[in-house]
């Protein structure tokens, strides 16, 4: 047991290995029974965890904030479908959804590195606003308004004649997210992870260490739009349609919901964050028609809560759900150790989830130069 | 050349109302350094407010005075209530908070008035002028459009640097410590910049909304493009946000025009990023950026 657990100590790859299995196997043998509807969800869950996870990592890693995830889903979203159309094969269709999110994603994020604050924010709202546009500039190649519509994933005739379809696009799903959570937990536990944190508390320090800040933020950028590209690939292959009326500004201003209820920069965090994205329609529709509202209503609600829970998480808890959690924990461990006589300092453990209050400390990202768009490296 | 000299005068009369949306962005982001991209949802809720009072029976002017009235009124309280604490954070706590009130009020309108987009009533007559036998893409309501933006423009400017008001808020803007010492209540200065910048932008919000129609979504676009209209001026200066919005209308008007409206968003990225990499104080910045 001890031998084991130094393993996993000393190796991040082993780690994520066993970690990425251990869900693997919990999810595969939840799917098996749920319900076909509560599968459904579970698909959307998995490609919500995707986009959420890449801009979790965005914004607790390299402080940067990202509004124009929604984009990038649309590009993962509308490639699968072309590709689709022309006969690809599901892995070579998702895994060049990625491919094209990434090319799209390093010009956008070599930019995004220059920009700070307000004016990343700006643009990258532009971006979602504008983007989805195209597919009306394109009506022939790109469907126009109606978009694009693909046949459903086969289930392979190994599992059986009767095996649902929404379970086998569940686990579609859940693999694209588990490859998701690989690739995030060794980025984040490596020397990169560490080098983007050093960029997001303090630059000037970071490029004098020598780390090249803007390069850094690109590869964080870039990571965080191919992961949101999966995403949206995912969204089409789990609703066979991509429209642009699928991608509007909220759900960008969503997806920001999501990673600040969920806390930035933790990918735990993604998962509250998605589970909430799924789940909150639902209770919203539950209540409104409990109190027997109009559609009007309902159909507004789950907006209404995004927007109340972006205001009241600046206001009163701006490290989220798992930020308090971990704070609970942090305060639990304190008491067990000083109770058993060996206290150690747990300084650095919330680190990424408080990236809020980091950066007051710091001051980096214009708080203190004002109006200033620019990085000064 | 027809087309040119309409699209050109198009220009103008857009370019006037993202100039009013500029203007109060940039007179927040003076006074508070938030960008607010609330705007655009508050903008949404006065128009709305302004079709319910011309609905029930009101006229046009009763309707655009309620509008910047209620504009007022909300700027205020937006302020007070939910800004003021982010006011000293980072600057991302801020874009988030501001993020989450247009989700909000976006919402909220959904609720109360559906998301279907009706008509708004425009002030005056739609009809192009006519000129040696041909009719113009400028109409009377244009010119209502152009005077308006630009007799509130004037009156901002004699308001800031005319007044000893206006000296006071500039002060506690600018020099909160010190303009405190000297007795100017900043936080109520505060507050009431931030309520001529929402009236400014309800105002473009009952100008632009005969165009647009009003539905609780339609006023994206202008946020985004009145945002990079403020960029393009520096962000900091009236004078730009006017100068960058009637810029940026009539370019955006020749990109509508030649190339297709589905265009015109990302045609507006592209001048904010262009001027964000090539002179990121913004072409008419009076200032050096500031150090605190």
């Amino acid at each position: 047991m001890s031998v084991l657990r130094r393993a996993l100590g000393a190796s991040t790859l082993l780690r994520s290995l066993t970690l990425v299995l251990v869900v693997g196997l919990i999810l595969l043998i939840l799917s098996d029974s749920l319900s076909a509807y509560r599968d459904l969800q579970l698909a959307t869950g998995a490609y919500y965890f995707c986009v959420l996870a890449g801009l979790t990592v965005l914004a607790g890693s390299s402080g940067q904030i990202s509004l124009g995830h929604g984009a990038f889903m649309a590009v993962g979203a509308y490639t699968v479908a072309k590709l689709g159309n022309a006969g690809w094969a599901l892995v070579p269709e998702l895994a060049a959804s990625v491919v094209v999110t990434l090319a799209i994603g390093i010009p956008v994020g070599v930019t995004a590195s220059r920009l700070r604050g307000p004016y990343l924010a700006g643009a990258t709202l532009a971006f979602a606003v504008g983007l989805p546009a195209l597919a009306d500039k394109f009506p022939a190649f790109l469907g126009g308004e109606n978009g694009l519509s693909i046949n459903p994933p086969t289930p392979p005739s190994s599992l059986g004649a009767t095996f649902p379809l929404e379970r086998w696009e569940a686990w579609i799903a859940c693999a694209g997210a588990l490859v998701v959570l690989f690739v995030f937990y060794n980025v984040t536990h490596s020397g990169i992870g560490r080098s983007l944190r050093a960029v997001r508390d303090d630059e000037i320090a970071a490029s004098l260490a020598g780390l090249r800040v803007g390069r850094r933020q690109t590869l964080a950028f870039v990571l965080s739009a191919a992961s949101a590209g999966l995403g949206g690939g995912l969204l089409v292959v789990v609703t066979q349609l991509a429209t642009p009326g699928a991608f509007p500004l909220q759900l960008s201003l969503t997806l920001l919901a999501g990673v600040v209820i969920g806390g930035l920069g933790s990918l735990v965090g993604a998962v509250w964050g998605a589970a909430l994205l799924v789940l909150l329609p639902n209770w919203t529709n539950d209540v409104a028609s409990s109190f027997s509202l109009s559609t009007n209503v309902s159909h507004n609600l789950p907006l209404a809560v995004y927007g109340l829970v972006l205001i009241v998480a600046m206001l009163l808890w701006p490290s989220g759900i798992q930020g308090g959690v971990r704070a609970i924990a942090t305060a639990l461990r304190g008491v067990v150790a000083s109770r058993s006589g060996r206290g150690r300092s747990d300084g650095s453990e919330d680190a990424g989830a408080n990236i809020l209050s980091v950066r007051v400390s710091s001051g980096a990202g214009g708080a203190g130069g004002g109006g200033k768009p620019p990085s000064e490296t | 050349m027809t087309k040119f000299i309409d699209l050109t005068l198009n220009g103008i009369s857009t370019g006037a109302i993202y100039a009013a949306v500029a203007l109060a962005l940039v007179l927040i982001w003076r006074s508070t350094r938030v960008v607010n991209f609330a705007q655009g949802a508050m903008l949404m809720v006065t128009t709305y407010i302004a079709s319910a009072v011309i609905g029930s029976g009101g006229s046009y002017l009763l309707g655009f005075v309620v509008a910047l009235a209620s504009g007022f009124l909300l700027g205020a309280v937006v302020e007070r209530v939910a800004v003021r604490p982010v006011e000293s954070a980072p600057p991302l706590n801020a874009v988030i908070l501001t993020l989450g009130l247009y989700t909000l009020i976006v919402a909220v309108a959904g609720m109360i008035w559906g998301n279907t987009p009706r008509s708004f009533p425009a002030a005056f007559s739609l009809r192009g002028y006519t000129v040696g036998g041909t009719t113009l893409l400028f109409t009377p309501n244009d010119t209502f459009i152009v005077l308006v933006v630009i007799a509130v423009a004037v009156a901002l400017a004699l308001l800031f640097r005319g007044t000893s008001l206006g000296l006071r808020m500039r002060a506690a803007a600018f020099a909160p410590e010190v303009a405190r010492l000297l007795g100017v209540r900043v936080g109520r200065m505060l507050t009431l910049g931030w309520a001529l910048a929402a009236m400014t932008g309800s105002l473009a919000g009952v100008l632009v909304a005969p165009s647009v129609f009003l539905g609780p979504n339609s006023f994206d676009p202008i946020l985004i493009i009145g945002f990079v209209a403020a960029v393009l001026g520096g962000l900091d200066s009236p004078p730009g946000a006017v100068v960058g919005g009637l810029a940026l209308g009539v370019t955006l008007s020749y990109v509508s025009g030649y190339e297709g409206s589905a265009l015109v968003p990302l045609a507006a990225l592209a001048i904010l990023v262009i001027v964000l990499m090539i002179r990121p104080t913004g072409l008419f910045s009076a200032t050096r950026e500031r150090r605190v």
